[in-house]
């Protein structure tokens, strides 16, 4: 019993915000989808996830920020009479009449280890850590692939190419759903070269900002000792009104 | 009328509005506004704690039930430990993975458990930024000043001292790790203004700031070999004679078995309890925020704090449907836009506090000045055009990619159309006592992030919880694996178990509930 089944409350504050049962939502209009191949008929519009909580599935894997940002929710899609199977974040997008879907399963792409600060040629290390990454044969499976519509393809070769900053660039939206692993015919996972790319360019090939170092420096000698004297003896009224002078 | 016709006035008022500033509240206007429309003094959802280290408190309903909730453990559940090491880690968001790293750092050997995927939390999400008092016109007091204010003066002072000045430290070895925040032309780091605060003090990476965060530090846990159990939520802790905490039972919610962890010292970092869906709100939080930290540290006799308050944040999605309750980030009004009620009125100071912000929008949509929506949704408009003509076209694809995509998915384009919103429960101020090494009255118990209490006061300011995760994930990290070193582990019991279960009999407290909820039931029965 992991769940709070047996908490009424928590239940039928749910039902609240579950969409379905607002006022002139009671009767939504229902449309059939296919859920890992069982026909089932759901209310127009709710997202691919509140799908399979409708139709009574126990969702475990398959769900973790609800927002649109974890990827855990990874899911394929067909929508009617179309043959082209696509994918989806099924947190954050809604089902429509006649779809097909499934959630992902989890994929073991290998993933490299490497002590970040110790890189010493981090663009040369790339070859050694993911030998595959310059082996694409441009198929762009994984751009395909890629719910948050990012180039994949393109930064797969900039990355080989060196251009770490692009490649950070381009995915800051990657939520590392892995979809575009299982379909690259070159075994690259490119969500795993895209990070290390992304961490090397912010690690070793952005200046260093110097107004933190200058305020480390300054809290550790000690220049805002008296004022937190002053500070931490005022009363609450005090400190209401208190203004500090910034050095 | 359809939403789109309803909008017109948004359009229509938007350069009447621009001229005009909207004053700040006066501390005591605050406080009338908030003890009226504020959801966290609604009574009726408030009710006593009967028995355990808050005995006598109030709390809401949903929050008291699990803290009373019995353990899905039985008395002689047997206790040979599947795993022993120095520092158990539960919970895999921010806090955790900062806390696993300095352990694993000082030579810990450290155990990750956490109920989904590593990083799969509330701090993947936060997207307005982290405050960090780095620039020259700021400095660490300053920052303490606005938080203390933020939070009604009820924050601890020692912890908040910690917090501000051990910031730019922590955003140093973020950056060391390879976070890109965002810089500004001279190669320092760009700060925006948030919320209730009076310097530009936000960093961000983008509108992608915990996305950023958390995909570094769950690569770097993979690449310290720090031994991680996705699927396996903590269901007990383990005392010994004295009391002090030995190890926890986890849950594999793959097979359902259970896993006992003897451990030298454990630290809680399971973060929020949005998915209680207090007040039958809809909430920002992820689908493990169910305040599981907290009921656990409350069975071993960990008191906790500020329990009675909430943050519900301004800006929930009230459309469409599928949005409900998503977070619009708050760095829309940090730019500049404009909350406009039915009529096309400004009726608050956009940057004031949290808690004042969404009290007057509750305020007005209770007196009729809110928009309603299709499914019987009521909100406010969040002027997000504006940005666009203040600040020249594309802007909010610049500023806000997150945002404009949330939206796109569902054929509204932010950048044209205003957006309706309306308070979600999205923050638990407050949570488990703490001391400033992030240690609670229990022995050898850490809490880090979300789950503990005293920093954030009543109110949390925006950008305070990603430093919050940092700076204690560090501190709990780094004095666990201190005190592993100079203890050895001791034995495992359900001693405190037993004490809690005879508690709850004295006071006749059989509610069947279950705790902690570990997911919500979402899953439709029938
Ligand atoms: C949508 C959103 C936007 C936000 N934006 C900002 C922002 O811009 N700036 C800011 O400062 N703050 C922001 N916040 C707040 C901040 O993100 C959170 O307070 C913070 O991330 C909490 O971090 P945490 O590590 O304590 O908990 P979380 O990140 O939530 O992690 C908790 C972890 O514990 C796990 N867990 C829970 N229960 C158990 C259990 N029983 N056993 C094992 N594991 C368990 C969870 O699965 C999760 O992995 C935002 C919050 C949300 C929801
Ligand atoms: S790049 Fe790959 S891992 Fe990242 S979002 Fe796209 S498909 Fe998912
Ligand atoms: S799927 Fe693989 S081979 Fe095809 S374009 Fe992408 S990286 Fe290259
Ligand atoms: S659950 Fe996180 S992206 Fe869908």
């Amino acid at each position: 019993m992991p769940r709070c089944e047996t908490n009424m409350d928590t239940t039928e504050t749910f039902q609240k915000d579950w969409a379905l049962e607002q006022e002139d939502t009671l009767h939504p209009p229902m449309v059939t989808v296919e859920i890992a191949g069982k026909v089932y008929q759901v209310p127009a519009g709710i997202t691919l996830l509140k799908a399979l909580w409708y139709t009574g599935h126990e969702v475990i894997r398959g769900a973790g920020c609800l927002g649109g940002f974890c990827g855990a929710c990874a899911t394929y899609y067909r929508t009617k009479d179309d043959p082209k199977v696509k994918t989806c974040l099924a947190c954050s997008f809604a089902v429509e009449d006649g779809m097909a879907f499934s959630f992902a399963p989890p994929f073991p792409a290998r993933k490299a280890i490497y002590q970040i600060s110790e890189l010493q040629d981090p663009k040369q290390d790339l070859f050694e850590l993911y030998p595959e990454a310059p082996m694409c044969r441009n198929c762009n499976a994984c751009t395909e692939a890629c719910p948050q519509s990012i180039d994949v393809r393109e930064g797969v070769w900039r990355a080989v190419f060196g251009d770490f900053k692009s490649v950070s660039d381009m995915f800051m939206n990657c939520v590392m759903c892995g979809l575009c692993a299982p379909v690259c015919i070159a075994d690259i996972a490119p969500n795993l070269v895209a990070i290390y790319a992304s961490r090397v360019q912010g690690a070793h090939f952005t200046e260093k900002p110097k107004d933190i170092e200058a305020r480390i420096k300054a809290i550790e000698e000690g220049q805002y000792e008296k004022d937190w004297e002053r500070i931490l003896r005022m009363s609450d009224e005090e400190l209401q009104q208190a203004t500090v002078s910034c050095p | 009328m359809n939403l789109r016709a309803l909008q017109d006035i948004v359009h229509q008022t938007r350069e009447f509005r621009c001229t005009q500033t909207i004053p700040k509240l006066t501390v005591a206007e605050r406080e009338k506004l908030i003890r009226q429309y504020h959801p966290d003094y609604r009574e009726q959802a408030y009710q006593t704690i009967r028995f355990g280290p808050n005995a006598g408190d109030r709390t809401v309903r949903e929050l008291a039930m699990l803290l009373e909730g019995d353990s899905p453990i039985p008395a002689d559940f047997p206790l040979t430990p599947d795993y022993t090491v120095d520092v158990l880690v539960i919970g895999g968001g921010g806090a955790g993975c900062a806390a696993a790293l300095h352990a694993h750092a000082q030579g810990a050997h450290v155990l990750l458990a956490t109920k989904l995927r590593l990083a799969d939390s509330n701090s993947i999400m936060a997207q307005g930024g982290m405050q960090v008092a780095v620039a020259p016109d700021d400095s660490p007091i300053q920052h303490f000043l606005d938080t203390l204010r933020g939070g009604h003066m009820k924050n601890d002072h020692q912890l908040l001292k910690v917090m501000v000045e051990e910031g730019p430290l922590i955003t140093k070895w973020l950056i060391e790790l390879g976070v890109l925040f965002d810089r500004s032309p001279d190669g320092n780091l760009q700060v925006k203004t948030g919320g209730g605060s009076s310097r530009a003090r936000l960093l961000t990476c983008s509108d992608y700031t915990g996305l950023e965060i958390m995909r570094v530090l769950k690569d770097e846990v993979l690449n310290q070999n720090i031994h991680v159990l996705e699927f396996a939520a903590a269901v007990e802790l383990l005392s010994d004679e004295e009391g002090t905490c030995t190890g926890a039972i986890l849950r594999d919610l793959d097979n359902k078995r259970f896993i006992v962890v003897a451990a030298k010292a454990v630290i809680l970092a399971t973060g929020g309890i949005g998915r209680l869906h207090i007040q039958g709100f809809p909430t920002s939080n992820h689908y493990g925020a169910t305040g599981d930290g907290l009921a656990l540290a409350y069975r071993i006799g960990a008191p906790l704090v500020e329990i009675d308050t909430f943050q519900y944040h301004p800006s929930g999605a009230v459309y469409p449907e599928q949005l409900v309750g998503a977070l619009v980030t708050e760095g829309i009004r940090s730019e500049g836009g404009h909350l406009v009620n039915a009529k096309g009125e400004r009726f608050v100071n956009e940057l004031d506090t949290r808690d004042v912000v969404s009290s007057s929008i509750i305020r007005e949509c209770q007196e009729g000045r809110g928009v309603r929506t299709a499914s019987g949704r009521v909100g406010v408009w969040l002027d997000t055009p504006l940005l666009e003509l203040e600040h020249g076209q594309g802007t909010l694809d610049k500023h806000f990619p997150a945002m404009v995509r949330q939206y796109e998915r569902f054929g509204v384009d932010i950048r044209k159309e205003p957006v309706l919103i309306y308070p979600t429960l999205h923050y638990q101020n407050g949570g488990v006592k703490i001391d400033v090494n992030s240690e609670t009255p229990v022995r050898n118990l850490f809490v880090a992030g979300e789950a503990s209490g005293g920093l954030h006061g009543r109110n949390r300011l925006m950008g305070n919880s990603l430093l919050d995760l940092m700076v204690f994930g560090r501190r709990a990290g780094l004095a666990a694996a201190a005190r592993a070193k100079m203890i050895a582990q001791g034995k495992l019991s359900l001693a405190h178990l037993e004490r809690f279960r005879a508690e709850a009999r004295k006071h006749g407290v059989s509610n069947q509930v279950i705790s902690p909820a570990i997911l919500p039931a979402y899953t439709k029965t029938s």
